[in-house]
């Protein structure tokens, strides 16, 4: 693993080692101290030509746990908003030695071009690329999922967390928008690489033309879905209400008939089983795709994706910068054994 | 326009031993940018004309009629940065062609007769290959009002196709007017298909590639249905129809029917649809971004059966330039297009005639012979896409089927680098390339016209 740049590159073998490092990494997190001194001296670039303030302080965050020195270069108040090109942008990170390069951009498939075309060295990292994919969204996730439900009890897991296991025969749903969202992408190869069975419930306008090869169930009706898979976890992705406004007079008539047919309220939530835990990447749009009582519920795991997502943001440039990424040969970033 | 005006070959040239379109062995004697003789071969070097002629050995060649395209961006006026009408019609002459047909979309538009007398005047001064210009259908290519198409069919450019290429006349009504104008000057329309409310911010073919790598998808439907409306049109009002760069099987599908209805109509395809899919895509590398986008493999099989059936008429390079910093970047902010003028031959061999869809005659039909018909310069002083037979305009072009050629980018004539094929190696080479009996292409190379400075 050279960048991430798509959770369909990863084998399984690599997802599960990122997960059992974020599970070392998350461990740490847990000390007195967290910082680690394992990227010092080592300068990560965080490039982001879109505004995403959670993600980029979640990387942020990582980075320096780390001890890496963070560079963060956005599009506004900078070059970038001149009209300066990618390549450029690129060309001046390589020359100030830039050890990693995390990227945030909206046009799909930025990440690959930035590290396929021979205008920088240093591993990239897709932290979103337009409508293609967000692969560390994607791992929190599939971390968050394993923590609460591969453990050795369920819905109670240790603090290190499970290590070395997959998502086999877990049933997992995914509800919304799935046409612009690159976390539904990134979820649905990286959840069945690890052996998670996937199911989209989306209205037809929200799913891309293609959509039928991806190795997912589709559904159109989230109650349906609800009562037939059983789901162990359901995601609940972003709806945004410009969606409303676009081409053709939208993608769905209202928000309100959006919130009848695919929100998730306390009616739904009661129709879950009782292990069953609720996912949404954020921002939340309280009371279109997900209700307050659904967002604040114990079932919720919200908030903890937010913490998750910085222990696996460190592993993920864990294994990158100190080419630690063949998996089976043991590696102990945090000094201590893998017990 | 008076024939003294078109500089003809000086002196005669003898090409032995060639293969005429793929047919048996013959000694063609050019003189005065006219085919003289066409015999058995050595039989003409008895006679006395030929003492002084200059001699081709055409041995392992085979002569095609000089390619006509109907389909050309030379950008200039405007993007010389991307190429000039020199360096696009030498690369013309380098690809086997002997007249390109220019499009509209430059800056300004070729909206007047002013602006299509001005391109028709730069390639007579080039001289490396006949330029006939496009006019466009509306105004500044703003699918709002006519251009005055009657202004540049009397023009000394004598504009004969019509065409917004780059946009779609996607008004009906604007559609109608334009087809019905034309038929006073059997003129054509040259539609770009792509309906534009169906392909807003439009990256690629929308399909299972599209989904998975997240580019905003260009559907085949909004190509087909622009089609259906426009041969429904041409019906309607009794007018001639060309459609551009058809690109989807469905497309192939309704062409086949109103063919079938007897409506008039002509379609072209790309050497690029006819080789690849959309499937390249997924290198993000924008140097396959192209409008309309590469598809499928299935369309690309449809568009080859229809080629070889006859259903697809011609095909057409939309030969597109643009300068580096246009494709080196993301895919999103790229350019679309790609460069065409100097493999379109070497790829209708790879996937037509090597493949043994078609003979060498059929690629003189759909490369020369119907795009000069439909360009309606295959008569006249100019007169392009005739066969190679005595008395006709010495326009030829000499391959080498045998050849095998790597795809560099950055030595092609064009003034850009933009070839998807970059890398590639194809088959066949253009060894030699005659129009009206001057070698504008020898052993391979291009040869510049003594006289240039005198035009």
């Amino acid at each position: 693993m050279r960048h991430l740049l798509s959770t369909s590159d990863l084998s399984l073998e690599e997802a599960v080692r990122i997960l059992d490092t974020t599970a070392q990494m998350a461990a740490t997190q847990e000390r007195e101290v967290k910082k680690l001194p394992t990227l010092r001296g080592r300068t990560v670039v965080n490039l982001f030509f879109e505004d995403s303030t959670r993600t980029r302080i979640s990387f942020e965050t990582a980075a320096k746990r780390l001890s890496a020195d963070v560079i963060n270069f956005s599009a506004k108040g900078s070059s970038l908003s001149k009209g300066e090109s990618l390549k450029d942008t690129a060309l001046t990170l390589k020359a100030m030695g830039a050890d990693a390069v995390i990227i945030r951009h909206q046009a799909s498939g930025a990440p690959y071009t930035l590290a396929h075309a021979g205008w920088l060295d240093a591993p990239v990292i897709n932290a979103g690329d337009g409508t293609h994919q967000h692969p560390t969204q994607a791992l929190l996730d599939a971390y968050t999922i394993r923590r609460h439900l591969m453990g050795e009890t369920m819905g109670e897991p240790d603090s290190i967390g499970v290590v070395g296991k997959d998502l086999s025969g877990l049933k997992i749903v995914i509800v919304g928008d799935v046409l612009h969202s690159r976390v539904a992408r990134a979820n649905v190869y990286l959840l069945s690489t690890l052996g998670a069975q996937v199911t989209l419930v989306s209205p037809p306008t929200l799913l891309p033309v293609g959509v039928e090869t991806w190795p997912c169930q589709i559904s159109y009706h989230l109650d349906e879905a609800i009562d037939q898979v059983q789901p162990d976890a359901i995601m609940m992705l972003r709806v945004q209400r410009e969606r409303m406004s676009s081409a053709g007079g939208g993608f769905f008539p209202s928000p309100l008939e959006y919130t009848r047919i695919y929100g998730l309220d306390a009616k739904r939530l009661g129709r879950l089983p009782e292990h069953a835990i609720v996912l949404h990447p954020g921002p939340m749009n309280r009371g279109l795709e997900i209700s307050a009582q659904a967002a604040d519920s114990p079932r919720s795991v919200i908030v903890e994706q937010v913490a998750n997502g910085v222990a696996v943001r460190m592993a993920v440039l864990y294994l990158l910068l100190t080419g630690e990424s063949s998996a089976g040969t043991a590696a102990h970033p945090t000094g201590k054994e893998n017990s | 326009m008076t024939s003294a005006h078109i500089p003809n070959g000086e002196g005669s040239v003898l090409i032995t031993n060639v293969s005429i379109v793929g047919y048996e062995r013959k000694d063609v004697l050019i003189d005065d940018g006219v085919i003289v003789d066409i015999a058995a071969p050595g039989a003409l070097a008895q006679d006395e004309s030929v003492a002084e002629a200059t001699v081709i050995d055409g041995a392992g060649l085979i002569a095609l009629p000089g390619l006509v395209d109907l389909h050309t961006h030379l950008r200039e006026p405007g993007r010389e940065d991307a190429e000039t009408v020199e360096s696009g019609t030498r690369a013309a002459a380098a690809g086997g062609f002997t007249a390109v047909h220019a499009m509209a979309n430059t800056s300004p538009v070729q909206d007047t007769a002013g602006v299509v007398e001005q391109v028709a005047r730069l390639g007579d001064e080039a001289g490396w290959v006949d330029v006939f210009p496009i006019g466009a259908v509306s105004i500044g290519l703003a699918g709002e009002q006519l251009a005055e198409l009657g202004a540049m069919a009397d023009s000394a450019a004598r504009v004969r196709v019509f065409s917004d290429d780059g946009k779609c006349v996607a008004d009906p009504v604007l559609m109608r007017r334009a087809l019905e104008y034309v038929k006073a000057f059997d003129g054509v329309i040259a539609q770009h298909a792509q309906e534009p409310r169906l392909t807003e911010n439009a990256q690629m073919n929308e399909g299972i590639v599209s989904a998975e790598i997240g580019l905003a998808g260009w559907p085949a439907v909004a190509e087909e249905a622009i089609i259906a409306r426009d041969v429904l049109l041409a019906e309607h009002v009794g007018s001639r129809l060309h459609v551009c760069h058809l690109s989807t099987a469905g497309s192939v599908e309704i062409i086949r029917w109103a063919k079938s209805r007897g409506i008039n109509v002509t379609a072209e395809v790309t050497p690029h649809h006819l080789l690849l899919t959309d499937e390249l895509a997924r290198t993000y590398n924008p140097i396959y971004k192209v409008n309309p986008p590469l598809r499928t493999e299935a369309d690309v099989e449809a568009v080859r059966e229809g080629l070889a059936d006859g259903t697809i008429d011609i095909v057409a390079t939309d030969h597109a330039p643009h300068p580096r910093e246009d494709k080196d970047c993301e895919w999103a902010a790229a350019a679309f297009g790609m460069t065409g003028l100097e493999t379109a031959l070497s790829v209708v061999q790879q996937t037509m005639v090597d493949t043994g869809r078609m003979t060498w005659a059929d690629v003189a039909r759909v490369l020369s012979q119907n795009p000069a018909r439909i360009g309606r310069v295959n008569e006249g002083p100019r007169a392009q896409g005739r066969p190679i037979a005595v008395g006709e305009p010495a326009n030829i072009t000499l391959i080498d089927p045998q050849a095998e050629r790597p795809v560099d980018a950055a030595e092609q004539q064009t003034a850009s680098t933009n070839s998807p094929l970059h890398g590639r190696t194809l088959p066949g080479a253009v060894m030699a390339t005659f129009l009206r009996g001057r070698a504008t292409v020898l052993d391979g190379q291009p040869v510049a016209r003594t006289d240039k400075s005198a035009s």
